[in-house]
């Protein structure tokens, strides 16, 4: 049997007094696209920032390829993040770099000189994300569905052997969400890449997913696959999937 | 009550000394990062650039409006004593000891450490920096280290531009204007001037830039809560930075005047 890729036990975090998360675990397989799922504010964005060590948990274990990673520090944490992409939920790009200079850092700063090869990498990149052609626009000039494409340009110009995505598809209109998903699928194919995915978005996690967590109350409520999913009767499920709060509208 | 005020300020002491104590810890990770050779020169450049050679202006105006004030004061005191050529030495050793220093430091506080932080801060709180550490980029290495390394390029050289100018203008002012003798007003200058005050200027603007920047970055770096804790660092930078080198001032003037006296002469 493959073992896991990520392997996560009772993790706890808590921010400002509130348990965000009570002693979550989850497995991650190498080359499956685990979808995340949970209301807002659940802790799926502090889980996903674990997993790349932005966060120490309060308690609890992260083993991704065979080594703990939430007792390393900042410098240690390094060489694991290079084998991790993350694409953050506005893009966080750099703000004082062109797009060109955003999607080139990575190689950059892993010490690539040779000009040729970087332009060449970034345009291979950008063409991947459909963004060819944009190489010379600010981040401030580019909507909130460029600046995602861009930032996960950035993400797998050195290709990662796991990318994070958090709410990839949040804010953006169904067109740009679908290309946006397709991207994921294909980069999957394409570059075989162990993808983790926060959302809340149904469409989103039914195209893209092999297997779906459901965030409940800090820990893993459901995991199973999107068939799964919506075959449950569980009612925390059911009110999930079929979009119900509950309250009563008076 | 007396017990409520004592425990106000012990919590006032102790939440200094451990703002102190992390300002401290962020210089150590810097100097670490500078001693393994992890700088990146083309940023730095581009700080020196940004902190140096920008920051001209408003210290060549500072220093030498401070001189001419100076010198047109000291000479209305000392002109009733008959003693109009000693402006010359007075403005020149307080330019040197103490205004060149301080007022540059001030201002490259309130013009670059502003800035600094607010730059840092909209970073952080737009997870700019989370973006660097995710890409397996050091915080401190990218964005502290060439910041320190050319504050304390630039520093010393524009704390120099400002007594410069300030001289220059005193001169001016003195001779020129106030028509003292320009023969004796050099040559009391030269005369009452050492080499030991121009090492004070320097060693004060040295350390001044290394309470500016990491003051500033600090405070940048542990920026949250959207643009309002942006604006909030941006204050606490600029007040924090006046408070540190007013109240360092002090001390490295009692130590510096173990070493390099004044008036011995």
């Amino acid at each position: 049997m493959m073992s896991p890729l990520i392997e996560v036990k009772d993790l706890v975090q808590r921010i400002g007094g509130q348990e965000i998360l009570r002693g979550l675990s989850l497995s991650i397989m190498p080359g499956e696209t685990l979808v995340l799922l949970g209301k807002s504010g659940g802790g799926k964005s502090v889980f996903l920032r674990h997993l790349i060590g932005l966060m120490h948990p309060i308690s609890g274990s992260i083993i991704f390829e065979g080594q703990e990673i939430t007792t390393l520090h900042e410098r240690a944490l390094q060489p694991i993040r290079r084998k991790i992409g993350m694409l953050f939920q506005d893009g966080a790009l750099f703000d004082s770099m062109n797009v060109f200079n955003n999607v080139a850092f990575p190689l950059r700063e892993r010490g690539e000189k040779n000009i040729e090869t970087i332009r060449e990498k970034v345009a291979r990149s950008l063409a991947m994300v459909n963004m060819t052609g944009h190489d010379s626009k600010m981040p401030v000039n580019l909507s909130g569905g460029m600046r995602k494409r861009v930032a996960l340009a950035r993400a797998i110009i050195s290709p990662p052997d796991v990318i994070l995505y958090d709410e990839p598809t949040a804010g953006l209109d169904p067109i740009v969400s679908d290309s946006i998903n397709r991207l994921i699928r294909r980069l999957q194919s394409q570059i075989r890449v162990t993808s983790v995915v926060v959302t809340h978005d149904m469409v989103s996690c039914n195209h893209i997913a092999d297997r779906v967590a459901l965030l409940n109350e800090g820990r893993i409520h459901f995991l199973g696959t999107p068939a799964e999913l919506s075959d449950s009767n569980d009612p925390i499920i059911r009110d999930f999937v079929d979009g119900r709060s509950g309250e009563t509208v008076y | 009550m007396l017990a409520g005020i004592g425990g106000w300020v012990q919590n006032f002491v102790a939440g200094w000394f451990a703002y102190l104590g992390q300002v401290a810890l962020l210089a150590g990770e810097s100097l670490a990062s500078i001693l393994a050779g992890r700088v990146r020169w083309g940023l730095m450049l581009q700080q020196v650039a940004e902190i140096g050679f920008r920051s001209q202006f408003v210290v060549v105006i500072t220093g030498a409006f401070t001189g001419a004030v100076f010198t047109a004061q000291a000479y209305f005191q000392f002109a009733s004593l008959n003693m109009e050529t000693a402006v010359g030495p007075v403005v020149t050793l307080a330019m040197f000891r103490e205004l060149g220093p301080v007022l540059t430091g001030l201002m490259v506080a309130g013009r670059v450490g502003a800035a600094m932080s607010a730059e840092i801060g909209t970073m952080k709180v737009t997870q700019q920096i989370d973006a660097l550490r995710a890409l397996a980029v050091n915080p401190v290495d990218y964005l502290v280290v060439p910041r320190a390394m050319a504050m304390f390029i630039s520093m010393p050289l524009l704390v120099v531009e400002c007594v410069g100018l300030g001289i220059l203008a005193s001169y001016y002012v003195g001779v020129e204007v106030l028509n003292i003798n320009g023969v004796y007003f050099l040559a009391h200058m030269q005369n009452f001037t050492e080499g030991g005050d121009i090492i004070m200027s320097l060693v004060k603007g040295f350390v001044f830039a290394g309470v500016i920047v990491f003051i500033s970055c600090h405070e940048g770096l542990l920026a949250k809560d959207g643009a309002v804790g942006v604006g909030r660092a941006t204050t606490a930078t600029v007040v924090n930075c006046s408070l540190a080198i007013l109240v360092a001032n002090f001390f490295l003037t009692m130590a510096l005047n173990i070493l390099f006296p004044a008036g011995q002469r």
